[in-house]
């Protein structure tokens, strides 16, 4: 049985902070699309296009017949612990910090044998679910899960290491006045977040929610992404005590190119949806990306909320879309540079919301702000790097990756004209 | 499967072992040529008459055995480089004893060595395969010790072994050791301190996993005709087996390539596993010399442990088994952990093993074991010497 992790103690400022360590990342071409899947909470190896034998480790030609067509595929999660051991010494530093460290060899429901990082609460030789998880450095593992929950399982040392969970940590929701900030704030106390912080642009001006996050203890301190030093001034004061930051600052106009006279309403969207996000990493990143090996409370996510246009243009969101596909490609940079030190990069995509007023006049299916929160939250404790939320999102997603020019074409279409 | 031919008139000469050492600042380079030097010189060859050249190694690179060649002086007309580890010595003398047979070359040096640096092992592990890096590496293994610890509960949790019968396995190589100069465990060890000693990967603990460290093994193979021309000891080639990737079906590992080879390997030597007066295995882990012992016929599968339990291991016993300690106690030399069997069984069919000689000793079997590539070993091999000639 899984024993509940307390809440950490106030930290000692004069011990040194732990410096972060990574398991291996090196991995071939073939195996990143275990990492691909993962990052998404799927399990998936290849199963040979000709003989059908499912394969592992990933292979670039299959071992029963040769054939080089080894298509992806969505695995059942079943699997049989066949082995196990405990390790206790490993040249490897990240596991030497961590030992003992479990492992064992399960057969697949699927066929074939995986070695696999085992939850403390799996007896021996016993049925469990087998899911893929990001490690430390961002690649894809699998784990051994108890074949059916125990209670605090989530709190087991190996779930800690491979997901972002909001239990004990410490929140920033970069912009209190975001339509979607008290339902984060709701889903984030639900998950165990121990305090959130909420960054206020104009102060002066009121807004109705606001009451309602102070009412759940939501603490509301001045940053506006679009003012440098308000965004310094605050990680000054909270940046070393910021363990996920979710940035929900964004500026959201109709309108393409030319049925806008000006560029005024493209220099917001840079300023708040390209800029923004780049002061608060500038601000925020680097203190964050040094507290990753911290503790309980250590720094572990960064989450950004992109509309789905970031993938391609959505009329009539034409320059929105431009601004949105400018910071996802910002968020991969981000990825980039936050990889060595293990803080996570997290993408919720979305498409039209109900609670954003600008998408008024859209058709439904649209999103929740309650349903963007539970994604988010329920991202961080799977510890994935892209959320896909809701019909809209999931659709656009489909259909990318179908063909993108396609899609494009759709989404394009011109209306009667001379 | 056809009958193979037979290695008659082939003849292994000049076993030669360097010293061991837990850590070396010198190169794989300096540990091979040492051998190679020590061997030529136990059969009173220049470098220059040899025109065949064998090497395995792990910590050569970025050379290979054609670097080698013009680092060493030497200019072979026959040459080859085998990555196997533990089955290099069996794969090694296969190949140089056809080329004898075949008249590719008169004189084959086959070494194998490697130098241990502080972090040259951790470096090794980290690209030592493709699987392995894709699928054992990132769950914390950083080696064999968690493969086969899990081969290790598997086969104690089917057969009913304890670790007490693999204590049994690594106290007797203890003993034989401290009769090896070489070796590196120069201290006895109980079976008490075995039973105590602290986990690393359970079931595994301090005693069941070898020390890496540098060192090399060498031998020549020529013909016999050209060793009784040169007065030389040799041993014959009765008989030898490779095999790569066997059961890969298995979801586990608990039986070895020999299984598919045992009836070819008997039956050329034209002897049985009771003819043996010495049995030198792959060891590791002491799981896997009981694998050996199975898979080669000495007993029924699953009986290993209890075959190995009822007999006397250490050299004066009634089954002496790895008598210059094995790797488990002389040390693991990198690739030269593949040769220590086959050098040591050499030198005791030709009556030349000194404090470790096992009386009369004029047959024995050496296996070898090699490449956890991802969740087992995937190269075996096995040889069947006989005495040709007596020092």
């Amino acid at each position: 049985m899984t024993q509940p992790i307390a809440p950490p103690p106030k930290k000692n400022p004069q011990v040194r902070s732990q410096s972060p360590t990574r398991p291996p990342e090196v991995r071939s071409r073939a195996a990143m699309h275990l990492t691909a899947a993962a990052a998404e909470g799927r399990f998936s190896l290849q199963r040979c296009g000709e003989c059908g034998v499912v394969q592992y480790p990933p292979r670039d030609a299959c071992g029963a017949c040769l054939s080089t067509d080894l298509p992806w595929e969505d695995m059942p999660e079943g699997g049989t612990v066949l082995a196990e051991t405990t390790v206790h010494a490993s040249p490897r530093l990240y596991f030497r910090e961590r030992m003992p460290w479990r492992s064992g060899t399960v057969q697949l429901d699927a066929g074939p044998t995986v070695l696999a990082h085992l939850h403390g609460d799996v007896p021996r030789h016993a049925r469990v679910r087998i899911q893929a998880r990001l490690d430390h450095s961002g690649q894809g593992v699998l784990i051994a899960l108890p074949a059916q929950d125990t209670p605090n399982m989530e709190d087991d040392p190996l779930m800690r290491a491979l997901s972002a969970d909001p239990k004990h940590r410490r929140v920033l929701i970069t912009d209190a006045r975001s339509p979607h900030a008290l339902a984060l704030t709701r889903a984030l106390r639900q998950a165990g977040a121990a305090m959130i912080f909420a960054g206020e642009p104009e102060g002066w001006r009121p807004y109705p929610q606001r009451a309602a996050l102070e009412a759940e203890g939501v603490e509301i301190l001045p940053m506006d992404v679009t003012d440098t030093i308000s965004v310094q001034k605050l990680a000054g004061e909270i940046g070393g005590k910021t363990d996920i930051l979710i940035n929900t600052a964004q500026f959201l106009r109709p309108g393409g190119v030319l049925d806008r006279g000006d560029t005024g309403f493209a220099r917001d969207e840079l300023e708040v949806n390209y800029l923004g996000l780049m002061r608060l990493a500038q601000a925020f990143g680097p203190g964050m990306a040094a507290r990753t090996a911290d503790g309980v409370n250590s720094a572990i996510a960064w989450v950004n909320l992109l509309s789905a246009g970031a993938l391609c243009n959505a009329q009539p969101f034409g320059s929105f879309s431009a601004s949105q596909a400018g910071a996802y490609s910002l968020t991969q940079s981000l990825r980039a540079e936050f990889r060595s030190s293990g803080l996570r990069v997290m993408n919720v995509f979305f498409g039209p919301t109900e609670d954003d007023s600008w998408y008024q006049p859209l058709p439904p299916p649209r999103v929740t702000s309650s349903a963007l929160a539970r994604a988010v939250v329920n991202g961080l404790q799977r510890g994935l790097e892209d959320v896909w939320c809701g019909d809209i999102a999931m659709d656009l997603r489909d259909r990318f990756r179908r063909d993108p020019k396609v899609l494009e074409r759709e989404m394009t279409m011109g209306g009667e004209g001379a | 499967m056809g009958r193979p031919a037979s290695y008659d008139g082939v003849a292994l000469v000049a076993p030669f072992s360097t010293n061991y050492q837990r850590y070396s600042i010198d190169t794989a380079h300096h540990w091979i040529a040492t051998a190679l030097r020590g061997s030529l010189r136990a059969a009173g060859i220049g470098p220059a008459d040899l025109d065949g050249f064998s090497v395995s190694s792990f910590t050569l690179f970025p050379d290979t055995a054609v670097g080698l060649t013009q680092h060493l002086g030497l200019c072979p007309r026959w040459l080859d480089h085998i990555p196997m580890g533990g089955a290099s010595a069996g794969v090694a003398l296969r190949r140089a004893a056809r080329a004898i047979q075949a008249g590719d070359a008169e004189i084959i040096a086959c070494v194998a060595g490697d130098t241990n640096h502080i972090d040259s092992f951790r470096q090794l592990l980290s690209s030592f395969s493709r699987f392995a890096m894709d699928a054992s590496y990132p769950y914390g293994y950083g080696g064999p010790n968690a493969s086969f610890a899990l081969l290790t509960d598997r086969y104690m949790t089917d057969y009913g072994a304890s670790r007490a019968d693999f204590g049994h396995i690594c106290v007797a190589q203890r003993e034989n050791a401290l009769r090896n100069p070489n070796a590196v465990m120069k201290k006895p060890l109980s079976m008490e301190q075995y039973l105590a000693a602290r986990p690393i990967a359970e079931p595994i603990a301090l005693f069941d996993c070898v020390m890496p460290c540098a060192g090399a093994e060498a031998f020549l193979v020529m013909s016999e005709d050209a060793a009784r021309a040169r007065n030389l000891p040799y041993a014959r080639l009765s008989a030898a087996i490779e095999r790569h990737n066997a059961h890969a079906t298995d979801p586990i590992q608990l039986r070895g390539g020999w299984t598919m080879d045992v009836d070819v390997l008997w039956e050329q030597a034209g002897l049985g596993p009771g003819d043996m007066d010495l049995v030198q295995t792959y060891d590791d882990y002491p799981v896997i010399s009981v694998m050996q012992i199975e898979d080669l016929g000495f007993c029924a599968k699953g009986e290993g442990a209890a075959f190995l339990r009822a007999r006397d291991l250490t050299i004066a016993g009634d089954f002496p088994h790895n008598t210059s300690g094995g790797q488990l106690s002389a040390g693991q030399a990198g690739a030269a952990g593949g040769f220590i069997g086959m050098v040591e069984a050499i030198r005791q069919v030709t009556g030349q093993a000194g404090e470790t000689q096992v009386r009369d000793a004029r047959t024995a079997s050496v296996s070898g074991f090699g490449m956890i590539n991802f969740d087992r070993g995937l190269c075996s091999s096995a040889a069947v010497l006989s005495t040709g000639a007596l020092a």
